[in-house]
């Protein structure tokens, strides 16, 4: 890797005055995608704005929502007590996330910011209508994704929190790359009373999106008979030598399907 | 064995000695070595496929913080080095001599595949060597990659001379009493084949330490390597004009090679070069990128099968059309891997009176194929086995029945195939009743049935294969191309205080040998393991030996030893009865005591050693002092073990994903040293042979570039992929070596790749599904599955 300064910051505050400061400085969340790739030498920053010890990492039910830190390492959302009666589909995905020592290093807000297209806390945050709040503001899902590895946050804008409304039933069923365990195709259904919603990690050419064609289905009929032949167009959907636009289209179908199942 | 002593001998599971060191952390690789004042070397590299060099600026680069030296083409060819050399060169059929294209160490002027080495950059840290790798400016003039096996024949000649990018066109076999066969026939079967390339993966990556000694002008490499003597010798000899006596090659503990460790590349020989160049120590270690990129590939064939059947089911004839894609420059054993090491397979364990085979070599863009855990003999397999099902489906027979009709009978050895190989001794029948028996082959139905019920489709597939490991003899090998022997040495030093050391010419990058090696020294000496070491990998210690690949170090290195150890025992004799005063032939040697026969009179083991090193009491008349006997063994011809591997799988068909529910084998080893050692190669072969059927692929697309250059893309089989392996062994012994043994290295490998996608394909006939090419990944088997329900459906 490149040589670069390292820096811890005291607080949120610290830590965006620090990243003002440099020329090109990053964030360093759980560094489970940004420290391979310095070691790679595929980026250069001037600066690594360490998070950790910004006080982000926390739990809370707020009666509607459950609100997650920023800095909240997978282990810790998959092992919470309050998480697993909560949402215990949240639970569910943090737990097979990478293997045990990326659960232990990554967080949720270094995958959501990222915004990796195959990574599986995206799926979760726009099923659930999570919002994402920031330093200075809070972004709905809708508003939040904005294309592969992009986001709609803004130069040194840092997440604090996450929140997730509590559904009905929800489940999430992924479909790991074989060689790399990301999701392929990974699918949050999510059960609310004013209707059901679903989104598709791993699959998308623009990242995470939800496939309104099986939340319609779904809408009428919250069984897996009813979306018996359902998928999604192959348009869109990302082509590799693992699977196809095609394949990933029909996977969509049968993740949705086994996930509806799941929920029981 | 004295009694109340454990036996630490041949046939005991003895534990792993040389893990102890490994498990805590003390064993010894090359990037543990450093040498005082090492400079590093990264080695920029091609990120293009084909081009010409244009220009290479590296002045920038050059005045960058750290820099000793940047060495490119150029200086390769102001010092006249040689490249790499191809170790064995067969004859084309016309009996011309294949193309031997030059490999430059440093590229120079062209480079050739995406990975191609452009220039070496030496600093004080690898990290300074990479920021000015960084600042050379190369220009390319690109020209389109040639990648696909079968266009590249009429493409651009990537090598200038070399017509139609073949190195070599060869042949074996009779094709005309094979087309006779043809003729006669009641039954033609045909099967395309495709076996995937796959990349070795070895956990320890290469690496290299080099040093010279400007006071005694010698030479030292530390590399990773399974045969550190052949690498001084080509080094020395063929590539930078080194005395032998005056270069050191050192393979410390290696972790893992599987073929891709055999050959020479231009890493360590740049590192040797430069030590003396720069006047300091240099160092390399390939991260896994460069091992990707870098080390070379195995397999990648596409074959056209035909086999003759009469109208009784017998085999009459067989004919394998074979292109082999050797990458763009020839490494070691690239032209023997799918000629002489595949061709000579063909037969399997089956009675083919008529082989013909056809193989081209073909030159692409992509990094050198050569020998990987089998080496060209799964690829026989492979296809010989996966055309036997196809052969059975097509005439109405069950696939084990239509084998054993055609098994070579148990009474018809020494068997000469049709294939120039003579096969010693085998029996196959009973180790397929044993893995039928292991696997309740006649109960299959019933579990297809009930994962039916589940929604799953369950399929059995088997592969009872053959194997020719240990090859020999060198004479033979030589009449067929070789340019190496094949004989393996031992020196057996007995230390004045009876401790033993073996020094052989073999080498462990994982085998266990530190463990069986003196294994048959104790069961040999009668002494116990503690007091005996295996020494290997260094050419200032262990005599000229060729290393280990292809299965061959207990066969020929371990026959060897028991050669060596057989001298020490005889001397020993005579010093016994010239202190017991009797005659030579009343000695006996039993549970390490020297024994006039008859009589209680003995000498110990020890008591020998030490008159051989104190020879107060000696028989200086006959004998001189010292006990150590060293012995060069060439064996008289390959030996080849046989078994049979049954595979069971449950397919999702929604989803595609194979699961590998079972697996049994029964194999022929001829004797066990450690059966402990052999089953845990046998679970490892079959995981490698798993992985390529199932998981692995090297995927190059049109530029050239490899799409599956990291483990992000690479798909490794995993612990959980596997089911608990059900390894038995069934024994007939080599019979001509002196411990009747044959080898178990590649067995699995060899076996389990046909096994798997029989069992695919059959799980998947139901549907229509009438083949699937490896690796089967989730994505082929549910497109199979679509395209056979669309081919129904119309």
């Amino acid at each position: 890797m490149y040589s670069t300064k390292y820096v811890k910051a005291k607080d949120i505050d610290d830590a965006a005055t620090i990243m003002a400061s440099a020329e090109d400085g990053k964030f360093l969340a759980g560094g489970m995608t940004l420290i391979p790739t310095l070691k790679q030498r595929l980026a250069n920053p001037d600066c690594l704005v360490d998070l950790s010890a910004c006080g982000l990492s926390a739990i809370n039910d707020d009666g509607s929502s459950i609100r997650i830190g920023a800095m909240t390492r997978h282990v810790d959302v998959a092992e919470s007590a309050l998480v697993q009666k909560a949402i215990p589909a949240i639970a569910d995905l943090a737990g097979h996330i990478g293997d045990r020592q990326v659960r232990n290093h990554g967080t949720i807000g270094g995958s959501l910011a990222n915004n990796d297209p195959a990574a599986c806390y995206p799926a979760a945050l726009l099923a659930l209508g999570g919002t994402v709040h920031t330093q200075n503001r809070s972004i709905t899902a809708e508003d939040y994704f904005d294309g592969m590895f992009e986001t709609t946050l803004e130069e040194g804008e840092i997440i604090r929190e996450v929140s997730l409304p509590k559904p009905e039933k929800a489940a999430y069923v992924k479909f790991p790359n074989p060689a790399s365990r990301y999701a392929m195709v990974g699918v949050f259904v999510a059960k609310f009373a004013d209707g059901v919603r679903v989104a598709v990690t791993g699959a998308g050419e623009d990242g995470v999106f939800r496939a309104s064609d099986l939340e319609a289905a779904l809408d009428a009929n919250f069984s897996a008979d009813a979306i018996a032949d359902g998928t999604v167009s192959a348009d869109g959907l990302m082509s590799d030598i693992h699977a196809s636009a095609e394949y990933r289209a029909h996977l969509i179908g049968e993740m949705t399907r086994r996930a509806v199942k799941a929920c029981g | 064995m004295p009694e109340g002593t454990v036996n630490q001998g041949i046939g005991a599971s003895v534990r792993r000695k040389e893990d102890k060191r490994f498990l805590i952390g003390k064993g010894n690789y090359t990037d543990d070595i450093n040498r005082a004042g090492q400079l590093h070397v990264y080695f920029l590299r091609s990120p293009v496929a084909f081009a010409d060099i244009v220009s290479i600026n590296k002045q920038k680069a050059e005045k960058a913080s750290g820099v000793a030296a940047i060495l490119t083409g150029e200086d390769v060819a102001a010092d006249g080095l040689g490249g790499p050399i191809c170790g064995w060169v067969p004859t084309n059929k016309d009996g011309s001599a294949p193309s031997e294209p030059p490999h430059p160490i440093l590229a120079n002027g062209r480079v050739r595949y995406v990975g191609d080495h452009v220039a070496a950059v030496f600093a004080e840290t690898l990290d300074q060597a990479m920021s000015a790798a960084e600042l050379i400016d190369v220009t390319y003039s690109e020209m389109p990659a040639i990648t696909d096996l079968k266009t590249a024949i009429d493409s651009t000649q990537i090598h200038d001379g070399m017509e139609n990018n073949t190195y070599f066109d060869w042949e074996l076999g009779d094709e005309a009493a094979t087309n006779d066969a043809f003729d006669k026939a009641a039954t033609i079967v045909n099967v395309d084949i495709r076996n995937n390339r796959v990349i070795p993966n070895a956990m320890e990556p290469r690496a290299a330490v080099a040093d010279y000694n400007t006071g005694d002008g010698r030479y030292t490499l530390f590399t990773t390597s399974q045969n550190p003597q052949l690498t001084r010798l080509v080094i020395g000899a063929f590539m930078l004009n080194i005395p032998e006596s005056k270069f050191r090659v050192v393979a410390p503990d290696v972790g893992g090679g599987f073929g891709s460790k055999i050959y020479v590349y231009p890493e360590e020989a740049v590192c040797v070069w430069a030590s003396k160049k720069l006047g300091r120590a240099v160092k390399w270690t390939a991260d896994r990128t460069q091992a990707f990129l870098g080390d070379a590939h195995g397999r990648d064939h596409i074959s056209e099968v035909k086999l003759a059947l009469d109208k009784n089911n017998r085999i009459t004839g067989l004919r394998v059309d074979t292109l082999a894609n050797l990458g763009a420059y020839l490494s070691a054993f690239a032209m023997v891997t799918p000629t002489y090491l595949h061709g000579t397979l063909l037969s399997g364990v089956y009675d083919i009176p008529a082989i013909y085979t056809n193989v081209k070599g073909i030159c692409t863009n992509t990094v050198n194929v050569d020998a990987y855990r089998g080496a060209g003999r799964p690829e026989a397999t492979y296809l010989l086995e996966r055309t036997m099902d196809v052969a059975a489906k097509q005439v109405g027979m069950d696939p084990a029945e239509f084998r054993r009709l055609n098994f070579i009978p148990k009474d018809a050895f020494p068997y000469q195939t049709a294939v120039a190989l003579q096969y010693d001794v085998g029996d196959y029948e009973p180790l397929l009743d044993r893995a039928m028996a292991m696997i309740d082959y006649a109960n299959f139905e019933s579990r297809r049935a009930k994962s039916a019920k589940n929604g799953k489709c369950r399929g059995i597939g088997i592969s009872t294969y053959i194997e020719a490991c240990g090859i020999a003899p060198s004479a033979v090998v030589g009449a067929l191309g070789g340019r190496v022997g094949l004989y393996e040495s031992a020196v057996v030093r007995v230390d004045p205080t009876g401790t033993i050391s073996v020094l052989t010419g073999t080498h462990s990058h994982g085998q266990g040998h530190d463990t069986t090696f003196a294994q048959i020294v104790c069961d040999k000496l009668g002494v116990g393991i503690e007091t005996v070491e295996i020494v290997h990998g260094d050419s200032d210690r262990t005599p000229f030996g060729m290393g280990t690949y292809g299965s061959r170090s207990l066969a020929v290195g371990g026959t060897a030893i028991s050669k060596a150890l057989d001298k020490v025992i005889a001397k020993g004799k005579i010093i016994a009865a010239h202190m017991l005063e009797a005659a030579d032939a009343d000695i006996e040697f039993k549970d390490g005591k020297f024994t006039v026969m008859g009589t209680d009179r003995e000498k110990s083991f020890g008591e020998i050693a030490l008159s051989a090193y104190v020879p107060h009491n000696f028989p200086h008349d006959r004998l001189e002092p010292g006990l150590e006997e060293t012995s060069f063994y060439d064996p008289l011809n390959f030996t080849y073990p046989s078994g049979t591997h049954i595979a069971e799988v449950e397919i999702d068909p929604a989803t595609g994903v194979v699961e590998l529910v079972d697996w049994v084998c029964c194999d022929d080893f001829g004797n066990l040293i450690n059966p402990m050692v052999v089953e845990g190669q046998v679970h490892g072969g079959i995981a490698q042979g798993v992985g390529q059927a199932l998981y692995e692929e090297a995927a190059y697309n049109d530029n050239g570039q490899l799409l599956s250059a990291s483990y992000m893309d690479y798909c490794m089989p995993r612990a959980d992929h596997f089911p608990s392996l059900k390894v038995e062994n069934l024994v007939t012994a080599c019979t001509h070596n002196d411990l009747g043994v044959k080898g178990c290295g590649e067995a699995g490998a060899i076996a389990s790749p046909p096994a798997v996608i029989n069992a695919v394909v059959d799980a998947l006939s139901p549907l229509g599904v009438t083949d699937i090419t490896m690796p089967a990944t989730p994505q082929k088997v549910w497109q199979a599955i679509q395209a056979a329900q669309t081919k129904a459906a119309e």
